[in-house]
């Protein structure tokens, strides 16, 4: 079921906010990844604002539903998601990267509350997941583990052993998404290492997968809620790839390869917060 | 001073060893069980007293000896197969949801196979994860060169927040094994696979994580030995009695952190040391201790271990003869230092 209008512009405006939030980040940094920060807003908007169940108050509850974010280098996004969503006011981010500032190059949960586990070396986040699923299943806790992949880190060796562990275990538990922005820090993922046929992989080592549009906020609420429906009743974890453009919402930014791991100057940040409104 | 009366760490009495002509020991009256074995009861015990132990392993269950504690708590373990990087980021997951996770392998892929997996899931997260890793050392024996891994605590002891602990006997094996799960932090645990002496008595040996124990006291000289080497410094200490040099014997079972107060404390009192370990001599017990001598007191000190070699097939005591790992080559490291002690 589609979100209200009232919910769905209430949605939009965060994305906007977040967006702002990443170029202000890297700009004050001088450093850090806005692309592959900008490809997964509205997919982590979605799940922080409409489907996950958490206490910011409280980061440690725990019935909380897990978010691990296995593409560790999307921090900006991810600090800025986790001010908005109480915890922590978040009037420090532009410390981002510096010493000393809680909002590191790569989101270590030691330094920050709300971060399931530092990563930042690519693949660790989807064994973590698995770990955290059989955990919550031990304990009986009515959650969900949510995890965000980049496409890029499922060329790591280690991400197919997590992902076959996780269906050999029966983890319906376990909703997680590809952020398919399709470029790499070397360039397109086709051109580094193919990566295709990604849904047929994730079929093969036996999960239940859909694809969506990594931008629609519709979209990527009824996939999730799907798993939720298809996990525990196959059994099976569930993925989502979910297809966005690297740096989306800023024109120069848009498919653009260099967009990974630098950050705006003067003038392009004036120019990105002024196509943003 | 006889070192078996000299002590109240619990060193077992009258044990009568014989030295066969390979350096290495089978004592008739003595038990002599594998430190992995002690580590496979403890894990049973333990499993059924914390309902939060949970057991992974790769494949090597009945190796490792989790098979036992498989068998009794069957929803606790899981099988990861042969994918250790997988292995050790699930056990920092379960961690996370307040589970105490043992993970166990051959230390070669635990810690060698895994090495990044423990160094960023584990350890810069700070999770609460064990990692008890089975047949370290040239002692793997017949396996050979591919299996023996002679780096684990070097790799291991310079990750931060890490402990790292090697148990000599069985005793100590199911004693630390009980202690790493009352302690919080990631915490690496070297076990063999071949049966070495019981050494330690369980009534009066008492296991503290990061303490060191003097089992021989001794004047001339101190010996700190971890592992399958402390039996050997022993044997190599009754050699030296014979000469009439006094020998100190120090099990440094926590080689991280170290325990620095005891070591200053010997060598203080005797003025050149021997370190003895079935590990490269480079990174492992004997380069630990030489940096808090070299830092604090500079004395004639000599690593003894494998001298940046790679192992072979072989039994295991003949590899540790072939490889220099003897009751002999401690002795005469011994007199070296002493040597050296009185000419300076």
């Amino acid at each position: 079921m589609p979100f209200t209008e009232e919910k769905l512009n209430e949605l939009k405006e965060i994305t906007k906010d977040l967006r702002r939030s990443i170029l202000k980040m890297t700009h004050a940094a001088a450093s850090g990844h806005p692309g592959g920060s900008l490809s997964a807003v509205e997919i982590l908007t979605v799940l922080y604002f409409a489907i996950m169940k958490y206490d910011a108050r409280n980061p440690n509850w725990n019935e909380r539903d897990r978010m691990v974010i296995s593409k560790g280098h999307s921090t900006p996004l991810v600090y800025s998601i986790l001010a908005k969503a109480g915890y922590y006011k978040g009037d420090d981010l532009l410390t981002f990267r510096q010493l000393g500032s809680p909002y590191q190059g790569h989101i270590d949960r030691l330094k920050a509350p709300g971060i399931e586990t530092s990563t930042g070396s690519l693949g660790h986040g989807t064994s973590f997941a698995v770990g955290a699923a059989l955990g919550c299943r031990l304990d009986k806790l009515n959650n969900r583990i949510y995890l965000l992949q980049s496409d890029g880190e499922l060329q790591e060796g280690s991400s197919w052993e997590a992902i076959m562990s996780a269906s050999h275990y029966h983890l319906g538990n376990l909703t997680a998404i590809v952020d398919r922005n399709r470029i790499q820090l070397d360039g397109w993922t086709e051109e580094t290492l193919a990566l295709e046929p990604i849904n047929k992989k994730f079929e093969a080592f036996g999960w239940h997968v859909q694809e969506t549009d990594g931008h629609n906020l519709n979209q990527i609420y009824d996939a999730i809620l799907k798993t939720h429906e298809i996990g525990p009743k196959e059994n099976k974890p569930c993925v989502i790839i979910a297809h966005t453009v690297k740096g989306k919402g800023v024109s120069f930014m848009e498919d653009q390869v260099k967009w990974h791991g630098i950050a705006p100057n003067d003038d392009e940040l004036k120019k990105a917060l002024q196509e943003l409104g | 001073m006889p070192w078996h009366v000299s002590t109240n760490m619990g060193v077992t009495k009258d044990m009568p060893w014989h030295v066969s002509n390979m350096g290495a020991t089978v004592t008739e009256k003595k038990e002599s069980i594998a430190t992995r074995v002690a580590y496979g009861k403890a894990l049973l015990e333990l499993g059924k007293e914390n309902p939060n132990i949970v057991v992974l392993d790769a494949d090597l269950s009945g190796s490792t000896q989790t098979k036992f504690f498989a068998k009794e708590f069957p929803e606790r373990f899981f099988n990861m197969g042969i994918a250790e990087q997988n292995m050790i980021g699930v056990a920092a997951g379960l961690s996370s949801t307040g589970k105490i996770p043992f993970a166990s392998s051959f230390a070669m892929f635990a810690c060698g196979r895994a090495w990044e997996f423990v160094r960023n899931s584990v350890c810069h997260n700070m999770f609460n994860v064990k990692i008890c890793a089975t047949h370290a050392g040239l002692t793997v024996g017949e396996d050979g060169g591919s299996h023996q891994i002679i780096e684990d605590l070097a790799i291991m002891r310079a990750i931060p927040h890490m402990t790292v602990i090697v148990p000599a006997d069985a005793t100590e094996a199911k004693l630390a094994t009980r202690a790493i799960a009352s302690f919080f932090g990631p915490v690496y645990m070297r076990l063999g696979r071949s049966n070495v002496p019981v050494l330690f008595d369980e009534k009066k040996f008492e296991f503290k994580i990061g303490k060191a124990q003097i089992i021989k006291s001794g004047i001339d000289v101190s010996v700190f030995a971890c592992g399958v080497m402390v039996s050997r410094a022993l044997w190599a200490a009754e050699i030296l009695q014979n000469e009439g040099i006094s020998t100190e014997i120090i099990n440094v079972s926590t080689i991280k952190p170290l325990d620095k107060e005891t070591i200053l404390a010997s060598v203080q009192k005797t003025g050149c040391a021997v370190t003895c370990e079935e590990h490269n001599i480079h990174g492992g017990l004997g380069d630990a201790i030489a940096s808090v001598l070299t830092e604090n007191h500079p004395i004639p000190m000599k690593k003894t271990g494998v001298m940046d070699q790679f192992g072979q097939s072989g039994k295991s005591d003949e590899l540790l003869v072939h490889y220099g790992l003897t009751k002999e080559k401690i002795a005469e490291a011994a007199r070296e230092v002493i040597k050296r002690k009185l000419i300076n």
